[in-house]
């Protein structure tokens, strides 16, 4: 336990961050969630399939495949076209950004699915009303499609966040000195990886808890009006 | 002989300088990725089958609300979703060989090796997951169906057998479905452990000839092949065993087509 202790301070940076990663790929997914929601649902069948392409290409592949590729093959790729077109000289992709590339990127297909149904639970009726009224488009989102969004998106997106916060044990194997690397590197050296990994999982559970009653704090706001059963 | 010599040839040689990637080198390291494939394989196969084995009973200790057995239950469940998989690996494969108990026990021979241990933890992974899966379904069972197993006699166990578990595994289906997908995709942790799974090999082959791509795509596309076959033989079993739920055969439907134009003119 006294060894614990003392490797305390590296464990707590590494908790730190991999909260970063995960803030940071989940704003990144829900970026490319809206934009893939949005070419998902568009009148263009272009769109609808490079979004149906992407779904389906990111549920077929594990995520670990999927990040050691653009660790690896996307800084190499990065800089044969830098060579090629003489855009850009030597790039160097670290650990952090390709973890947040990738998790982002393999979330924004998840979060695709979540703002796809959100928005086809919005009585279509609603949003005719809004434009009968004279809205436009812009003010028709903001006003009546957005807060339900986020309503109805809700659950799913808590769903991800969850399992987002966990994969981002997976980017420690590409070296990035995070939660699990720190307490890794931490336990072996003083030969007490049980130890180590134990208090890693319980720092991965008060992370979920914490997430947890944060979840249910933005439900109960957002279903402000919303008549329970 | 000579002359498909040479077709070979400028095959291997197309491959290796004008192809973006060396798939003649992927061909020619089949075996390494068969043998990826069958612990992959292997490794979900074993960890699905124990652990939806386990959650049924624990999803029927949920379900029914036992008073202490409950709480276990729930805070195992709630330990094993609520942490990575990576770190429970890490914590069977690296972390039990610290307690000299452990070391000396008839169990050494088997916590020794990387591949029990992933067994290990992706089966108490995938039995955590299932488990809540059970337990949703069962708690779905209608009031009546219970009610009326219950008007007809049969004991607790019998009604578990005869009425709760058949429609409760149906209903449990698409969401099972889900769960072997993740595994699946949950399975590469193995090659963080030493295990050469679809992955591992792929690693393997980058790592022996210094290579970006190969290797890490060929296994993409193994495993999309993987995913596909997974989701649609999953289509095709619950196309059989929710026969009873799919519309019903042309005799219903003409039906309300016949009676379509009516309704039409009456409005």
């Amino acid at each position: 336990m006294e060894t614990v202790i003392d490797y305390m301070p590296s464990i707590l940076r590494g908790t730190l961050v991999t909260i970063e990663i995960a803030l940071a790929s989940i704003t990144l997914s829900v970026l490319m969630g809206l934009l893939g929601a949005w070419a998902k649902l568009s009148p263009v069948a272009a769109a609808r399939k490079l979004g149906e392409a992407y779904t389906t290409l990111i549920r077929g592949v594990p995520d670990l495949v999927l990040m050691l590729l653009l660790f690896f093959g996307g800084q190499i790729l990065l800089n044969r076209v830098g060579e090629a077109t003489g855009l850009w000289g030597y790039v160097e992709i670290n650990q952090f950004v390709a973890g947040v590339l990738t998790i982002g990127f393999i979330f924004g297909a998840y979060m695709t699915e979540t703002f796809r149904g959100a928005y086809l639970s919005i009585p279509r009726g609603q949003i005719e009303a809004g434009i009968a009224c004279g809205m436009d488009g812009s003010l028709v989102f903001r006003r009546i499609v957005w807060p339900q969004l986020v309503r109805y998106a809700l659950p799913s997106f808590g769903n991800n966040w969850l399992v987002l916060l966990k994969t981002t044990a997976l980017v420690s194997v590409l070296g990035l000195q995070e939660l699990v690397y720190e307490a890794f590197t931490a336990g072996r050296s003083q030969r007490q990886l049980f130890t180590f990994m134990f208090v890693t999982l319980v720092i991965y559970l008060v992370l979920t808890a914490v997430s947890d009653a944060g979840l249910r704090w933005l439900d109960r706001k957002y279903s402000a009006g919303v008549r329970r059963a | 002989m000579a002359e498909s010599g040479g077709w070979l040839q400028a095959l291997t040689e197309f491959s290796e300088t004008t192809s973006p990637l060396d798939f003649v080198l992927i061909a020619q390291h089949y075996d390494l990725f068969l043998q990826g494939l069958m612990n992959t394989v292997g490794l979900v196969f074993f960890s699905l089958l124990i652990g939806g084995a386990l959650a049924i009973p624990l999803g029927i200790v949920r379900a029914a609300r036992q008073p202490v057995l409950n709480q276990l239950v729930w805070a195992y469940v709630y330990v094993f979703r609520g942490t990575p998989l990576l770190v429970q690996t890490y914590l069977i494969y690296y972390g039990l060989g610290q307690f000299e108990a452990v070391r000396d026990s008839f169990l050494w021979p088997f916590l020794r090796e990387a591949w029990w241990c992933a067994l290990i933890a992706f089966t108490l992974n995938t039995a955590a997951y299932t488990t809540e899966i059970f337990r949703g379904v069962i708690e779905a069972t209608p009031h009546g169906e219970i009610e009326a197993a219950k008007a007809c006699g049969m004991s607790p166990w019998t009604r578990m057998r005869r009425i709760v578990l058949p429609s409760a595994l149906r209903r449990a289906l698409p969401a099972y479905s889900n769960e072997v997908i993740f595994m699946l995709h949950g399975s590469v942790v193995a090659s963080t452990v030493t295990i050469v799974d679809i992955l591992g090999a792929g690693r393997t082959l980058n790592a022996k000839y210094y290579l970006a791509f190969e290797g890490f795509i060929a296994a993409a596309v193994i495993y999309m092949l993987l995913v596909y076959l997974l989701s649609r033989g999953f289509k095709l079993w619950e196309w059989k065993w929710h026969a009873h739920l799919r519309p019903r055969e042309i005799e219903a439907v003409k039906e309300p087509a016949a009676a379509a134009p009516k309704a039409i003119g009456l409005r």
